[in-house]
């Protein structure tokens, strides 16, 4: 007899478990050396606490996909990410602690899905959370375990995308855009929609110069050159992801790809954003930024900066590379 | 070295997008004889290029099988409609290439009253049938209508005709197979142009192939 089992999810047999146990060993040896403690948290919350996260006004950009009434009828959900659980752990058993706090994770995460689309209802992520130490070097120390962690997994050709979360917002207040286009400019950007943001900008009453320097900016991606010719807040944005720059050893600049229009989906990053990607794969491995604000939301006001891996796209990345090793290709 | 244009996969659309879209890559200097006169072939590895329905052109990209690929704003926005927030899984939209414009539209029967208009009075609901049914449930919705949206797959004239509906919402470039099957426009939703859309991890890892693409799309 067969039973179903929820789509988006899935059982894991012998074979499998064996080399995902193998990717998050190294991963979790390599969190450890640098000092990052695996903590565990209930994947059950209250559904208040972890709306705390959410800024005052905007509407929460990950809400939780699961919510239930426990047997007193308090209102519980499933977390959609480590994150905020650990911000909620951070200010309530480290209330005192002298930062910088370190921690690590292997959890299970749920998400919404789209259906017939292949996304993972429920999904292992690897992490780390950096908290009290701000960018520069927290920023680096993220990216430098980042890079440590994956080259341990022996995944060869990933690239990280670095970017930052104020950049776009700081652009549209540097030229003007009034207050009540911004949400749709930025939104047009998060779905990744160039027409239609170029058609927000038409509608904008911008100068035209203007209008093509919030059109062309967040389409620049490479080296630190894309880094130049920015003024105001925005140049003050590049000039932090500089200094992240100067601060990584070589290994790790050389695999730095700057994206001036890289955003996460999360509302909570505030300044530096980074996503993995690996020509194996068709979508980012993994991610993560600064979250500057989102301790003080839960009572203990500290930088921060973290970022988690989807363990099964990387294990899918790292048989993609074997494979197109074996056939000899290059890609 | 292949004569891709700058080593891209691109996905292309069989369809009424075909003949324009295979005229731009023309004149990008692919060679397109084979892929113009073989209609049953689908992989076109030479010159970088696979074919499909227009409406598998996103998922092909969206899961890195083709870098780029070329399909309808109504593809797009079917399937941009609704369910989860992005989960890093989508497709960049880059370019409005300007052909293949057809506008989506809610159409009923000819003549007054309205028979949509009608059922809504009268029922309380009106009932559409469309290919688009996240698009058509969301405009109704978004305009305070109740609807009952009946998916077809085939020839969405019929369903007004035979009773199934009162109105459809459907792709028209020229009103004619409508105005044929006594059909009346009753409301424009949106323009729908051919768009030029990216996978997020080759738009990263092979930006200078694609930007010189888009530039060369832009140069008038």
């Amino acid at each position: 007899m067969t039973h179903p089992i929820p789509s988006g999810t899935r059982d894991v047999l012998p074979d499998e478990m064996r080399e995902m146990r193998a990717i998050t060993e190294a991963l979790r040896e390599v969190y450890e050396r640098h000092g990052y403690g695996e903590v565990y948290t209930p994947a059950l919350e209250y559904e208040a606490v972890l709306a705390r996260a959410d800024r005052l006004g905007f509407p929460p950009t990950l809400p939780p996909a699961y919510r239930l009434f426990d047997e007193s009828g308090a209102l519980l959900a499933l977390r959609s990410d480590m994150t905020v659980p650990i911000a909620r752990l951070a200010s309530t058993r480290y209330a005192h602690t002298q930062p910088p706090l370190r921690f690590c994770y292997f959890a299970h995460c749920y998400r919404e899905v789209r259906p017939q689309r292949g996304q993972p209802r429920e999904l292992l992520q690897a992490g780390i959370e950096l908290l009290g130490s701000p960018a520069p070097q927290g920023t680096a120390e993220a990216l430098t375990v980042l890079c440590h962690a994956l080259d341990a997994t022996g995944l060869a050709d990933y690239r990280v995308g670095l970017g930052d979360a104020s950049l776009f917002p700081a652009l549209m207040a540097g030229v003007g855009v009034r207050d009540e286009r911004r949400a749709g400019l930025l939104d047009a950007l998060v779905r990744r929609d160039f027409v239609e943001l170029e058609r927000r900008l038409g509608d904008a009453g911008l100068p035209d110069a203007d209008a093509q320097l919030l059109l062309s900016v967040p389409q620049r991606r490479g080296g630190p050159e894309v880094l130049a010719g920015l003024s105001g807040p925005a140049a003050d944005a590049a000039g932090g992801l500089r200094m992240v720059h100067e601060l990584l050893e070589p290994e790790v600049a050389a695999r730095v790809i700057f994206d001036l229009g890289l955003v996460r989906s999360l509302g909570y990053y505030t300044g530096a954003v980074f996503e993995v990607y690996d020509p194996a794969l068709g979508a980012p491995i993994g991610g993560g930024g600064r979250y500057d604000e989102l301790l003080g939301r839960f009572g203990r006001g500290l930088p921060a900066v973290g970022f988690a891996l989807g363990v099964d796209r990387l294990h899918i990345a790292l048989a993609g590379e074997e494979r197109g090793r074996g056939a000899g290709l290059t890609r | 070295m292949s004569a891709a244009i700058n080593g891209l996969t691109i996905a292309v659309p069989r369809g009424a997008l075909f003949d324009d879209t295979v005229s731009l890559l023309t004149g990008l200097g692919v060679d397109t004889g084979e892929l113009r006169s073989n209609d049953r072939k689908l992989l076109f590895e030479e010159i970088g290029v696979i074919t499909m329905r227009p409406s598998d052109v996103p998922t092909y990209v969206e899961a890195g099988a083709a870098d780029i690929g070329i399909t309808g704003k109504d593809v797009l926005a079917e399937r941009a409609i609704g369910g989860a927030p992005a989960a890093g899984r989508e497709v960049y939209e880059l370019l409005d290439l300007g052909y293949g414009r057809c506008t989506m539209v809610l159409a009923s029967i000819a003549g007054e009253p309205d028979p949509a208009v009608e059922a809504l009075r009268r029922l309380g609901v009106m009932r559409v049938a469309t290919k688009y049914p996240r698009v058509a449930a969301h405009h109704l919705e978004e305009t305070g209508r109740q609807a009952e949206i009946v998916e077809v797959k085939g020839s969405v004239e019929l369903a007004p005709l035979t009773g199934l509906v009162e109105a459809i919402v459907d792709l028209t470039a020229t009103g004619t197979t409508l105005r044929e099957n006594n059909l009346q426009i009753r409301e424009q939703l949106f323009e729908c142009t051919a768009r030029l859309i990216a996978n997020p991890v080759a738009h990263k890892l092979k930006a200078a192939a694609i930007d010189e693409l888009l530039e060369r799309l832009r140069a008038p």
